[in-house]
Parts: structure tokens; sequence; C-alpha cells
């Protein structure tokens, strides 16, 4: 066991801190982030241009093969770059999803033509890819969706509704999984299309979230035409497709998305506590924070042996799934009991009052989300009891039966 | 042993609910959240008013309705059921039952009726910044007459007539006192400030000079915001099983419509468990608050205790039932239409409004400390 770099990783991580030193601003709990900062157009150019420079600097798709435009490396160096990128405000969110799940997708399954139209302006931030895959009646259960695609000649025409779609209503492509034969078994009749978010006859509209802003959305397609040529892993065969998306997510998701033990720890210094000195020096407050310490490096570890899997070439097995259950929940129980510490005070969310700029109180709102997309809480204990432990899955009830037999409720 | 309450209070209940379905429908509490120049709803805080229930537990003698804190329990659960944006909590929990326990004949006489008939909104002044106010760190000051100082937060201080202000008092060596102000007087500014829970109204307030006058014995503040943090404790519990309750019933209905992998999501043992969860913290919560409920109404010695109790299960039940309320819902939970958050912010707000959890945890156990030695 040897947690150095290797020369060349040190090297690389060099080469990091110095691009990101140049191009994006530490993070800080006295300043406010720079998406708060800017207006929302401000944000997606600063964006852009953030991604732009780390494609010049080959930091974009630093495991992509080198033929797509990628650096070609081990995922180890994916992993340091966003150990670095992490301490920064970076700019990078309106690029997980296309760059983390969509396009890697298409990598997979499209031609070499079509690879070279549209890998690289999404590696130069010129174009942002969403992922069009939950119904209103399919999430946790998402091989259920309903929207429909009708072959007509060269193309296939899409009825129906996608939603919770992120970053729709600033994306210029989409992938989508459709229904594509109602009278096959559900996971069968799937397909997967790649689309141009500008086509005619798709609306995209904003779904309000709880915390206030709208990051989400409804998409609506009505008779929107798509070529056949832009079905990712042929007819029928969606539902694998979708799969290697969806590996890609947990992979791509489960980083720190907020305040953990050190920001509250830090944080607790300047906080009275309950025995006369501060809540740093509280042992209650104590005690928790070493419970958040050992499961966000117990988290962090986890990884180190999921990377070395990947560097010895690999697949990371279903065990990454542990991850969004542990930050999620670590962020909503850390936020919680800072909101607490606070006192009445805790209740304030006006950034000129609220300690810390209110980030305790708007992640305590993000939380609750969290444990949701991208696989629910439970769905990923499902995944971990029947996959990893070899538990026997629920009783199916929808597996071998038409599409359009089967029972669905609100 | 007779641990339930009387059938005259479970009518008021039913009547609470009725009422309170058409007069606070989620719609009438939307437009409170969704109006930031709107402190509460004046038009329910008047039906409220004429119903008697602003008085229930004052004494006839100062214009209420003279029942007893057990139908303030009963109405209370409901008004946390119902997420009624007015100042109720403010005005009855704390300040009407301060003046009841600690306000002299005048003081009584002076406001008790204005709360009965809704013209006198109340509210607490304690807060001045994070942690718990403690009488050794207070910058608001009183000099006999007059206050001078900032308190933030303070709950409905935008909409309040008058408030109870903790205060280092110099006439007694910078003890605490409390000390009435009406806040319509000369040196009072108020302004708004935004917070997790825009159903309920909070203010920043400055103190200039404003006239005050004690509440109780000079330098005894610090103790008499305890007794009254004691009793609202046990009203506040109420509402938040009214809120734990809203909460399991929205996630049970939710859970038998609708359906994921072509079964109802109430079909999982994940859900199933989840809400049992919510059900058995509901069940502890509520216990202890029927016995707080008994406690307060008869003055019981034990009330500290089982205050102290019902507060602590109070804030966990509503924690847990209002957070997995939103994740049975799934991604609809996360939505604004969905009514979810609005008991996730409202759960937080009661939880924090009257000492937060940690310090009534600490209570408790100096309180169990104190039985076991008598
Ligand atoms: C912030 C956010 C961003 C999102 N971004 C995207 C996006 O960009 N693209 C996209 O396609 N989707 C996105 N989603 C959607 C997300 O993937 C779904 O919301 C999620 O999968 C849950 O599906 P659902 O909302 O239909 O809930 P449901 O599936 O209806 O779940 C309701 C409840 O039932 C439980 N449940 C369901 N099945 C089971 C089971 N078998 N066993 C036990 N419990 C079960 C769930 O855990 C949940 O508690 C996003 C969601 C959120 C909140």
């Amino acid at each position: 066991m040897d947690f150095n770099d290797t020369p060349e990783e040190a090297a690389f991580r060099q080469r990091a801190q110095a691009f990101l030193a140049a191009h994006a601003e530490p993070k800080s709990a006295q300043k406010e982030s720079l998406q708060k900062r800017l207006s929302d157009k401000e944000y997606m150019l600063a964006a852009k241009a953030y991604q732009k420079a780390k494609a010049e600097n080959g930091f974009a798709g630093i495991t992509w093969p080198k033929e797509q435009g990628g650096q070609g490396l081990a995922p180890i160096f994916s992993v340091i770059f966003g150990q670095e990128e992490g301490k920064y405000d970076a700019p990078a969110g309106p690029f997980t999803i296309g760059l983390g799940m969509c396009v890697p997708t298409v990598i997979a399954f499209a031609t070499d033509a079509q690879k070279a139209r549209h890998v690289g302006p999404a590696l130069r931030g010129e174009e942002i890819w969403c992922q069009l895959f939950s119904e209103p009646s399919a999430g946790s259960d998402v091989a259920g969706l309903k929207t429909r695609a009708v072959r007509d000649g060269d193309d296939w025409v899409i009825n129906g509704q996608k939603v919770w779609t992120s970053g729709a209503h600033y994306s210029d492509w989409g992938i989508v999984l459709v229904r594509t034969n109602p009278d096959k078994a559900k996971h069968k009749g799937l397909s997967m299309f790649f689309i141009d978010m500008k086509s005619p006859g798709i609306e995209v509209r904003p779904i309000h979230q709880m915390s206030g802003g709208s990051n989400f959305n409804e998409v609506y397609f009505t008779d929107v035409r798509v070529p056949h040529a832009q079905m990712l892993g042929g007819e029928g065969n969606g539902w694998s497709v979708a799969l290697v998306t969806l590996m890609n997510e947990r992979l791509a998701v489960g980083g720190s998305p907020g305040p953990d033990y050190k920001e509250i720890f830090d944080w607790a210094r300047t906080m009275p506590g309950m025995e006369g000195g501060s809540l740093a020096e509280d042992a209650a407050f104590r005690q928790k924070v070493a419970d958040w310490y050992v499961r966000a490096e117990g988290y962090k570890l986890a990884k180190f042996r999921t990377m070395t899997a990947l560097s010895k070439g690999q697949t990371p097995g279903p065990e990454s799934s542990i991850g969004k259950i542990i930050t999620a929940n670590q962020l909503q129980d850390i936020t919680h009991n800072a909101m607490e510490a606070m006192d009445h005070f805790g209740i304030i969310t006006d950034a000129a009052h609220a300690p810390a700029e209110g980030v305790f109180q708007q992640s305590h709102m993000w939380a609750a989300g969290l444990r949701i997309a991208g696989g629910t809480d439970e769905i990923l204990k499902n995944i971990i009891a029947e996959r990893i432990l070899g538990l026997p899955g629920d009783v199916r009830v929808d597996k071998d039966v038409a599409f359009k037999d089967l029972p669905s409720g609100r | 042993m007779n641990f339930d309450f009387s059938d005259d209070q479970k009518y008021l209940k039913e009547q609470a609910r009725k009422f309170l379905s058409e007069q606070s429908s989620m719609a009438v509490v939307r437009t409170i959240l969704n109006d930031d120049t709107k402190s509460h709803d004046a038009k329910l805080w008047q039906a409220i008013a004429d119903m008697g229930w602003l008085g229930a537990a004052i004494p006839e003698a100062y214009g209420g309705l003279g029942l007893g804190e057990l139908e303030l329990c009963v109405l209370a659960e409901e008004m946390g059921r119902s997420l009624a944006p007015v100042p109720w909590a403010s005005t009855v929990y704390f300040f009407a039952e301060a003046l009841k326990i600690a306000g002299s004949e005048a003081q009584k006489q002076a406001l008790l009726p204005g709360v009965a008939d809704g013209s006198v909104i109340g509210c607490v002044a304690a807060s001045e910044g994070p942690g718990e106010p403690r009488a050794a760190h207070l910058t608001t000051r009183f000099d006999g007459s007059s206050v001078s100082g900032t308190k933030l937060p303070v709950a409905d201080g935008d909409c309040a007539t008058h408030a109870l202000v903790l205060v280092r008092d110099e006439t007694c060596g910078g003890a605490a006192s409390l000390v009435i102000v009406d806040l319509r007087g000369a040196g009072v500014s108020a302004k708004s400030v935004k917070t997790f829970d825009p159903t309920r109204s909070h203010a920043s307030i400055t103190f200039d000079k404003a006239p005050a006058h004690v509440l109780g014995e000079a330098g005894d503040g610090e103790a008499l915001l305890s007794r009254i943090y004691d009793r609202a404790a046990v009203l506040v519990s109420f509402e938040q099983i009214g809120g734990s309750q809203a909460c399991l019933e929205m996630a049970t209905d939710y859970a038998k419509g609708r359906y994921a992998f072509s079964r109802q999501i109430g079909s999982f043992q994940a859900i199933k468990h989840k809400l049992a969860d919510m059900y058995v913290a509901l069940e502890i919560a509520r216990s202890n608050a029927y016995y707080g409920a008994w406690a307060l109404s008869t003055d019981a010695p034990e009330l500290p205790l089982a205050a102290a109790a019902a507060r602590i299960a109070g804030c966990e039940a509503y924690y847990l039932a209002s957070k997995e309320n939103i994740q049975t819902h799934g991604g609809m939970g996360f939505t604004w239409e969905v009514d979810c958050h609005l008991y996730y912010r409202r759960a937080k707000l009661l939880a924090l409004q009257a000492g937060a959890p940690a310090l009534w945890k600490e209570k408790l156990v100096r309180r169990l400390e104190l039985r076991n030695a008598a």
C-alpha cells in the first residue's frame, strides 16, 4: 500500500494545481459562490470559458481515448484532477451530466463520423448535453417509461413527456430513452437516441424546486422527428445502453456536495457553544464531528480502493453505490446540526445575517433532493443487497408481461 | 387511569380541523409563502379571533373564554397540522402565557383582552446572534424605563404590536430582565428578514430608548423566560405532532397510489418501514406531549421534565416525518408545488424557536438529576 503519488501522478497534480490557480478561485467560506454572484447568463459564459480552458490545457476528457480528443490517461488522473478542482469554486456544474454520462454513452455507441462531430464541441464546452430518462411515472423504475417513438421512413417520431431533466433549458443535445415497442416486455421495447434539443416539437418547461430555484425541467415531445441514424446501440437495446449511462452516473456523482465535517468543524470555532466556550469545544458536538469524519474519510478511502481496482483494469462494481447514500445523508445531517447549533438564529437565510452566507440552510434544502437524484437511497440499498450481497430480488410482476398490459398508478 | 382528552375537547379538535381546512387551506398558506411583503394572513387571524381561540385559555375576567390549557393543546395540534400562517404561537403560547404567569394585574388588564380579540399581537425578542441568548452576553440594555439594542431574529416581529424583550437590566447589576415594549411606540424599528420558513415572518428589531416596563421581577428574566419556554414547549409539541401527523398521512396516501415496478411503492418494505418509523416517533412524541399537557394544565411540579421530553420528542418526530415524507414522494417531493417542503420548513422553525433540542437535552438531564436527588 502506498498513498503517495507516483512521479507521473505528482507531476500531473502540480500541473493541475497551476492550471486551477490560474483559472478558478479557491473556495472560501467568507465569499459568496460564483454561481450566486453572477447572473445565470454570466455564470454560463464563465462555465463555458472554464471548460474551454480545461480542454486547451489537457484537463478535459482525461480518461477518454486520444482519438476522441481525450487525454487517454488512467482513471487515477481524473480522480487527482477532481481532488484539486474540489478545492476551487470552479464553474464545472453545467458539464457534469453531459461529460460524465451522456457523451461517454455517445462514445460507446455512436459511429465514428458522429463522434467526430459531437465529442470535440462537448469537450470544449461549446455544446452542453442533458439526460432525458425519467418520466412522471418512471423514475426509480425508469424502464417503465411511456414516451413513444414510432418509425416513419428514415426518421422516428417521438411523443411523450420527460421530467426532472437537469439543465434541459441550456442544453444543446440530449440522450433520450424511449419506447419503440410496447408489445414487448418493458426492458425489451426500449431504444436510445441522441437528439438536438432545438428540434421542432420539443418544449422545455422549468420545474420550480423546493429550494426555490429551477435547475431541472419538464420536457414535452410533440411529433419530434429524429433520424434513425441517431439511434444508439440498435433498436430494442435501449436498456443496455441506459445501463452504460447509469454506470457512469454512479461514478460521476458522490463527491462532496456541500459543507462536510471539516467545514462545520472550522465554522464551529466561531460559534458559541453550550458550555461557555466555542461550539467546537462542546463534548456532544465533538462526538458528532468524529462520526462525520469517519464516514467522510471511510468513503474517501473506499474510493481509493475503487481507484486501485480501476487502475488494475477492473471495472468498479456496484459498491460505488454506497457513495451517494453516505454523502447525501451526511449533508442533510451536518446541515441540520449546524442550524440547530445556531439556535433560533439558524432559521435566518438572509445572506446579510446568516453565518457562512447561509450555506448550511441552502445545503439543507439541497440535501433532500440529493437523496433522490440519480437513484434514491432505497434503490441504492436494493442494489447493494441484491447485486453485492446476492440476496433474492423483490417479487417482480413486470418482467415477462407486455408493457402495455402492466398496471400503473399515479 | 384516564390519560386522554375529554369528549368536549375532542369535539373542539374536530371543529378546529374543519374550520382550518377551509380557512387555512394550503392555498392560503402559499399566499404567505409566495409574498415576501406579507407577514401573515390578516383575514385568518381575525377569523381565529372571532372563534375565540386567541383567548381560549385566557380567564373570562380578561376577555377570554376561560377554558384551560388542554383546550389550547387541542387547538395547537390543529394549527400545526394546517401550517396556519398567523402569529398564533408567538401571541398565544409565549406572550399571553407569560402574562398569565408573571403579569401584574395592570399588565393583564391592559393586554390580555387585546390578545383575546386579536388586536394585540405578541412576540418574544430574545435572540441577538447565533446560540442560546445568555444574560452575560446580552447587548440590549434596559435603564429602568427604556430599552436600547437590536434583537434578531424575532418571530412575528414585523407584525407584532408588543414584544417581550430579554434585556440586560442596568437597574440590577446587569442581570437579565424581561420587559414589555409597545412596538407601535417611539424608538422601535422592525425590518423583515428572510428565513427558512417564509410562511412565518421574522424580523430584526432595533430599540432606541423605547419605553418599556418589567414583566415579573427585575433581574429574574432568565428564570422567567425558562418557565415561559417550558409552557410554550408543551404547546409547540402539539403543533409538532399535528405537523408530523400530516406528513405521515401524506406519505401513506402517496405510497398507496404511486406505482413503481408495477407495484404500489407502499408494498416495498423500504417504504413500509420508513412509514412505520415515522409512526413510532410520532406516537412517542404524542405520548410525551399528552403528559406535558397534563403537567401544564395542572401546574404540576413535573412540568419542567415533561416539557423537555415533549419538546425533544416533538422535534425529532417532525424532522423525521418531514424529511422522509419528501423521500417517499421521490422527485415530486423536491418540487415547490408539492407541499412536502412546507412541513420540512416548519419543522425546522419549530425546532429552533424556543430553544434548539441540544439545549433541551441538557435541561432534561439536569431536571432528571434534580428529580432523582429529591
Ligand atoms: C435534483 C434532481 C435532479 C434530477 N436530474 C435528473 C436528470 O437530469 N435526468 C433524469 O432523467 N432524471 C433526473 N432526476 C430524476 C430522478 O432520477 C428520480 O426522481 C429518481 O430516480 C426517483 O424517481 P421518482 O421521482 O419517480 O420517484 P419514485 O420512483 O416514484 O419513488 C418514490 C419512492 O418510492 C421508493 N421506491 C421506488 N421503487 C422502490 C423499490 N423497488 N424498493 C424500495 N423503494 C422504492 C423510492 O425510493 C422513493 O422513496 C432528478 C431528480 C432530482 C431530485
